[in-house]
């Protein structure tokens, strides 16, 4: 989450005060992101040494100073819009190494292992579901905040379903194992750490 | 009040060395008011925990209880009248009738049980209304899309005054928005008293239930917990 740009994109509105932006963030972002001002002010001074936003010039730092985007601002928010996040190279996924640590473990079943995030996972599935319940104050940025979350957390189950099938119909395979698989599938996670 | 009940149900198709324990010894209790999703991969017993629940088809073992009466106490025709006045169905494959148009796919259900005509075709009007497709009322079902026969068959599933609803893959062909309506439609009927169980792959679909079941190789292998309010989501906790 980009505070920077967040902050650069409030600011689109017209001048604001530090305070200001803080609550704006909040409310936008349907409270899921908590910010503390001292964050706000920091990020702002950021911005201003590299010339992305202006403030009053003559008032000390705190909540009586007001902030503006500069046109460099604009232009800098403009662009990071339409970059695209970095999405080629996957964060090193905790739950991925969990599994496959399990599957080395003697004593341990893979499958319940499975199971006991897949139950979490939809458990945290339906806290946010619960958010969207309400139609009459759902607003529509927390609309689209819980969605995002709702499909991140569904991919994860989607891939431990994928993962808890390709293991069982392995385990019923006669066991040939390709000496060279363990190894590389090793090598390509170890890469990243 | 628990509306179904199944107690120590098994059922085994086949006999001999093509036998199949599609359930073994599954217990689970449904209260008005509450939906139940069931999960569970392909061939883990999903269909067959409706259609037993749902009287059509025995048990191999066990006891199922509807509004507290054992089903296995019933006639023949004692059943389907339960089945009419009191389950709503959605079937994985829809099952609306070739011949009629949508809105008489959804009417029929009460006329069956002798609701007047006319008075089953406003109310199922107004379930395809409910589910946005007032629109089609009058096409047939080959003139549907997919996603549209889906919720023909869930406003039949719907009207009239079922108090429990069996749903096999409400959602399959269905886009985002319109399974959030489904969903958001079972959800509010489950609000005013119906219990709902809902067999989907789908966890978004899932997350909308009261109660989350996992079948596995026939077997209820573990359900989710009470589920905390929202606001601890918004306090950073362990894997967040
Ligand atoms: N009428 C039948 N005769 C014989 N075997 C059956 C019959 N119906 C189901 N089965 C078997 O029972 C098991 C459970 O089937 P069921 O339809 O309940 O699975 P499911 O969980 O609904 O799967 P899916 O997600 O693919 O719909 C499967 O192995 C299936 O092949
Ligand atoms: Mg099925």
């Amino acid at each position: 989450m980009s505070v920077r740009h967040a902050l650069l994109a409030l600011l689109t509105e017209g001048p604001k005060y530090g305070l200001q932006l803080r609550e704006e963030f909040v409310a936008r972002t349907g409270e899921v992101w908590p910010l503390n001002v001292g964050q706000v002010y920091t990020t702002l001074q950021r911005l201003e040494r590299d010339g992305l936003v202006e403030s009053d010039d003559a008032a000390e730092p705190g909540p009586q100073k007001g902030f503006r985007i500069t046109t460099d601002g604009e232009q800098e928010l403009s662009g990071w819009l339409r970059t695209p996040p970095d999405l080629t190279s996957p964060p090193r996924d905790e739950l991925v190494i969990k599994v496959l640590v399990a599957l080395r473990v003697p004593g341990t079943n893979v499958h319940e292992v499975i199971q006991v995030h897949r139950r979490y996972l939809v458990e945290l599935m339906q806290q946010w579901t619960r958010l969207k319940e309400d139609e009459a104050d759902f607003d529509l940025g927390l609309a689209l905040v819980v969605d995002a979350e709702l499909f991140r957390l569904d991919s994860v189950i989607r891939w431990l379903d994928a993962a808890d099938g390709r293991l069982k119909r392995a385990a019923a395979e006669p066991a040939t194992p390709d000496p060279a698989a363990t190894p590389r599938i090793r090598l390509k996670v170890g890469v990243r750490r | 009040m628990t509306l179904l009940e199944l107690r120590d149900v098994s059922k085994v198709y086949g006999t001999g060395p093509a036998q199949t324990h599609a359930l073994d010894t599954v217990s689970l209790s449904v209260e008005a008011g509450s939906m139940v999703a069931v999960m569970g991969p392909s061939g883990s017993g999903k269909s067959t925990l409706l259609t037993i629940a749902g009287s059509l088809e025995d048990p191999t073992d066990g006891e199922v209880f509807v509004d507290g009466a054992a089903l296995s106490g019933m006639s023949r025709a004692q059943r389907a009248q339960l089945r009419r006045r009191f389950i709503g169905f959605v079937f994985q494959d829809y099952n609306l009738l070739p011949g009629l148009t949508a809105a008489e796919n959804v009417a029929l259900p009460l006329e069956l049980d002798g609701t007047a005509v006319r008075k089953a075709r406003i109310a199922g009007m107004a379930a395809l209304d409910e589910l946005d497709l007032a629109d089609r009322a009058d096409h047939f079902p080959d003139e549907l899309s997919g996603g549209e026969r889906q919720r023909v068959a869930i406003a039949r599933a719907m009207v009239g005054q079922h108090r429990l609803l069996l749903a096999d893959e409400p959602s399959g062909a269905l886009d985002s928005v319109n399974a959030e309506s489904v969903m958001r439609l079972i959800h509010t009927a489950c609000k005013r008293g119906m219990a709902a169980v809902v067999v989907t792959h789908d966890a978004q679909l899932a997350s909308w239930a009261d109660r989350v079941v996992f079948l596995r190789d026939g077997r209820v292998a573990d359900q989710t917990r009470p589920t905390p309010g929202p606001e601890t989501l918004l306090t950073p906790g362990p894997g967040r």
